[in-house]
């Protein structure tokens, strides 16, 4: 395999660990103030993410720079690009970071509602943001000559060669990622809780567990009618057809197992179903990493967005060692942290 | 009207001064944590834990500002300076991504660790501990790597389509301008947190509180913030300044003040630049002082501005040259105070000095004053270069994003980030407010384990 494939790959993986694990989080912020009405339940759901919540964080950073190292025309692209929508994300990052280590730092009701409100607030828009950012990647933005863009937050809402972040296409994907996050985020909590907050985070399993599919299946239909090159790739190896598959089939055995009680197996096969649709979107869009809707031909590719060869191959080395150090930080943090929360366990 | 080059500049400036004033607790914390429960663990002593305890809390607040000040810096590369990621990505991307996959791994795991810590053994804890150290100092070393070679490119060649790439990685890493950096620098968190803990004991024995405690922050503090604070000035300072008279020589003139070329130059402890006449105002000054730092010989020429054409020199001179005697002075002022400090602990009279006691409490923010001015100095030093050298800051800004998208987000920067150190200071004082007995704040409920 070429290394700038193999770097692509790289990227995705650590784009959708980011979005499996992160991802919990933000479901867990959005449903929270359904599921968790009691000042303990709110405990249990927010320790439940506590230990957590910033290793997972970190899975986008990484990845980030990741894809600054070996894609940096791309990220130069890309960046300034979405200047607005990236600096909100930035903006909405930084609140739900400060709702989550600072609600506890200060005993009183309102400011446990404050933080309460800017957490499902922010995970909340931010769901939507990522949705709509996968969204105009697949659709396409309107490159120049120089490899650079600028698109407005909107324009008349319509995919076509003068687009805005938010059209019609992107908002469905905004929506589709905010039910597969709540989702996933309900499967988590029922995993970590028990009583009524159980009870509770098993209904929005369903209800969002529902959507979800919905949802995807409209996303699979819209997709080839925005971007016809992603089916191309997809004919043109069928192979790749597996990844989707394995994705709804993982779907499917998630709300399989909700219904047989296995908690545990289903937040995994939830972790599997968005893993392996993220991939197949990246898997469609291979070589393109940015695609052009002005000219095909301005589109930045794994290729001419690389950096050298010589950066390439040394960046290998060092990414296998850290790579490794990365999966025993994490397994250790998580192991550590297995099991059944609960809120009043300090006193 | 002003260009999206101004408000990209100060967007970065202020948002980098503001993240840094964070880690550089965060890392000489760490260390002084080591100290500490590597003493818990050898003696087990319940009061040295304690002691530990309070600083974890404190460290962890601080920690959590710190992410999320930090992440906006990364983002801007691509968001304000598009054109400078574009041509230098293949550089700093190696040394960015390296600190993302080696640093932040670390240090956010072992804090979920740290800050859940009742559930776990001692052993554990110090383990936690000494792996938050290395992370953080790792997320220090790589980040220092990435501004050094901004300072002072090496082992990169240039592309035929004029980008430029990474060709040795161990020179990247070692790249010579980096040792005095480093060192300097890490030493200088080491003052902040030194600093900081010396000026809550302080606080503590002035108002008669938590008295067992308070001596130890203090007797901790004051030991390591005189050490620390003499090797800010030597060797880590003195080899910073050498080595910028020799790679920018230009950056040199201009901190020091120095506008024309001479022999025998002195060294200015006060004045004011005037641009006008090329000269300092109000001057006072050590002669002959600046030749024998730099050369260790009292006749030699040192150059001044005169010596480099106008577009070399950085856009601002004067706060140039307030930074760095703003950072030198508080130098300075530090050694000699925690050199009293140190005098007056080893002689036991410290606790009942009510005047040393003061000055060490109302110390504790002029170290994060020095560390901004020092970044300040590197920094308006640099310019107009970007890149030393290779790439000006005019050409690395975002091409299509125009000056009322820069103005709009670094407006929002400034709100969000007013809020940020008003919570911040209320927080701190909170726990300060606390103090170190009242172990089990609401912040750790513990999740339970398997087999609880
Ligand atoms: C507690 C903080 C502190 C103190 C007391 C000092 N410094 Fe400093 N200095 C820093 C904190 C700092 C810093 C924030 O850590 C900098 C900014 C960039 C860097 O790497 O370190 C720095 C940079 C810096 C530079 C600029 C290097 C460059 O352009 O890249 C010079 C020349 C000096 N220092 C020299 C000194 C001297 C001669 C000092 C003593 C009299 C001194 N510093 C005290
Ligand atoms: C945390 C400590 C740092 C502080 C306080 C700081 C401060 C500053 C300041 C004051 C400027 C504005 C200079 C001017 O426009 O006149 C600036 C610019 C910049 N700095 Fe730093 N800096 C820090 C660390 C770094 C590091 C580690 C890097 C590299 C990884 C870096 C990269 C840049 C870039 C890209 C710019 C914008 C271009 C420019 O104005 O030269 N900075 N910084
Ligand atoms: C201007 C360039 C800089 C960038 C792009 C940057 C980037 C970041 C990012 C993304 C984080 C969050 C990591 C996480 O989620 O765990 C962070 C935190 C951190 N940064 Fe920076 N940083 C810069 C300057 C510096 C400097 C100059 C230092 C020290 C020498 C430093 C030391 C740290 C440390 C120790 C942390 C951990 C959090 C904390 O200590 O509060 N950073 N930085």
């Amino acid at each position: 395999m070429e290394i700038e494939t193999a770097w692509f790959i790289v990227v995705t993986v650590m784009l959708a660990m980011y979005v499996v694990l992160d991802g919990f989080d933000f479901g867990v912020g959005i449903i929270y103030p359904f599921v968790a009405r009691t000042e303990a339940e709110r405990r249990t759901a927010l320790t439940s993410i506590g230990p957590v919540w910033n290793a997972n964080e970190v899975w986008l950073i990484a990845a980030g720079a990741v894809l600054f190292f070996a894609y940096p025309k791309a990220y130069a692209s890309g960046f300034s690009g979405f200047y607005l929508a990236l600096i909100l994300v930035l903006w909405l990052l930084i609140f739900r970071g400060l709702a989550l280590e600072l609600r506890a730092q200060v005993d009183h009701v309102l400011w446990k509602q404050a933080w309460d409100t800017a957490f499902t607030t922010s995970s909340l828009l931010l769901a939507i943001v990522f949705g709509t950012a996968l969204g105009n990647l697949i659709r396409g933005v309107p490159l120049n000559r120089d490899g650079y863009f600028f698109v407005p937050l909107w324009t008349n809402f319509q995919p076509g060669s003068n687009p805005g972040i938010l059209d019609w296409f992107t908002v469905l994907l905004g929506l589709t990622s905010v039910v597969v996050l709540a989702f996933h985020g309900a499967s988590y909590l029922v995993m970590k809780t028990e009583g009524t907050l159980y009870e509770r985070a098993i209904s929005a399993a369903w209800i969002f567990g529902w959507l979800s599919a919905g949802c995807t299946a409209l996303t699979v239909m819209a997709v080839p009618m925005v971007q016809p090159n992603l089916s191309l790739n997809f004919s043109r190896h069928p192979g790749v057809y597996l990844t989707p598959g394995i994705g709804v089939i993982a779907l499917g055995y998630s709300l399989y197992f909700r219904l047989c009680r296995r908690d545990l197996s289903a937040f995994l096969a939830s972790c599997v179903f968005i893993f392996f649709m993220l991939a197949s979107v990246m898997f469609g869009m291979h070589p393109y990493i940015l695609v052009s809707t002005t000219d095909l031909t301005f589109s930045l590719t794994v290729y001419n967005a690389a950096t050298d060869p010589y950066g390439l191959t040394a960046g290998i080395g060092w990414f296998v060692c850290g790579f490794l150090l990365i999966l025993i930080c994490q397994i250790y943090l998580h192991s550590r942290f297995l099991g059944k929360t609960r809120a009043d366990d300090a006193h | 009207m002003a260009s999206a080059l101004l408000y990209d500049r100060l967007q970065f400036a202020f948002t980098a001064t503001f993240h840094y004033l964070f880690p550089q607790l965060t890392m000489g914390l760490a260390l002084l944590l080591l100290y500490l429960r590597s003493r818990v663990l050898l003696t087990g002593d319940e009061h040295v834990e304690e002691v530990a305890d309070f600083w974890t809390k404190i460290f962890a607040l601080n920690f959590g500002f710190g992410v999320v000040t930090g992440i906006p810096l990364e983002f801007q590369f691509g968001t304000n300076w598009a054109r400078f990621s574009n041509y230098a990505g293949g550089v700093i991307g190696q040394t960015l991504a390296m600190e993302g996959v080696f640093a932040f791994f670390l240090e956010s795991s072992f804090l979920g660790i740290l800050l859940f810590r009742k559930r776990f053994s001692r052993r554990v804890q110090w383990f936690a501990t000494f792996m938050l150290f290395v992370g953080t100092w790792l997320s220090g070393y790589f980040i220092l790597a990435t501004n050094a070679w901004m300072q002072h490119p090496v082992a990169y060649q240039v592309a035929a389509d004029g980008r430029v790439f990474v060709t040795s990685l161990s020179g990247l890493l070692t790249n010579p301008w980096l040792f005095w950096q480093f060192t300097h620098n890490m030493t200088a968190a080491i003052v902040t947190a030194s600093c900081v803990v010396a000026a809550v004991g302080a606080y503590y024995v002035l108002s008669g509180q938590h008295l067992p405690h308070a001596k130890t922050f203090l007797r901790t503090g004051v030991v390591a913030g005189a050490i620390s604070s003499g090797l800010m000035i030597f060797p880590t300072g003195h080899g910073n300044a050498d080595q910028v008279f020799k790679y920018q020589p230009v950056k040199g003139a201009a901190f020091e003040g120095l506008f024309t070329t001479e022999r025998e130059a002195g060294l200015y402890l006060i004045g004011q630049p005037n641009l006008e006449t090329m000269t300092i105002d109000n001057p006072i000054e050590i002669p002959g002082a600046l030749s024998i730092l730099v050369y260790k010989d009292l006749y030699a020429k040192v150059k001044g501005l005169d010596a480099f054409s106008r577009d070399e020199w950085p856009d601002n001179i004067p706060l140039l040259y307030y930074a760095y005697h703003v950072m030198a002075g508080l130098g300075t002022i530090f050694v000699t105070l925690f050199g009293m400090a140190l005098l007056a602990l080893w002689r036991g009279w410290l606790f009942d000095m009510k005047w040393l006691l003061w000055w060490l409490m109302l110390c504790a923010p002029f170290p994060y004053i020095a560390t901004s001015a020092g970044w300040m100095t590197a920094e308006l030093g640099r310019q107009p270069w970007l890149v030393y050298g290779l790439l000006r800051t005019s050409e690395g800004t975002s091409p299509l994003v125009h000056s009322g998208n820069a103005l709009f987000t670094l407006i929002g920067f400034l709100g969000l980030y007013l809020l940020l150190g008003l919570l911040f200071v209320l927080l701190v004082s909170k726990l300060i407010r606390q103090g170190p007995t009242s172990i089990d704040s609401p912040t750790t409920p513990v999740p339970q384990g398997p087999g609880h």
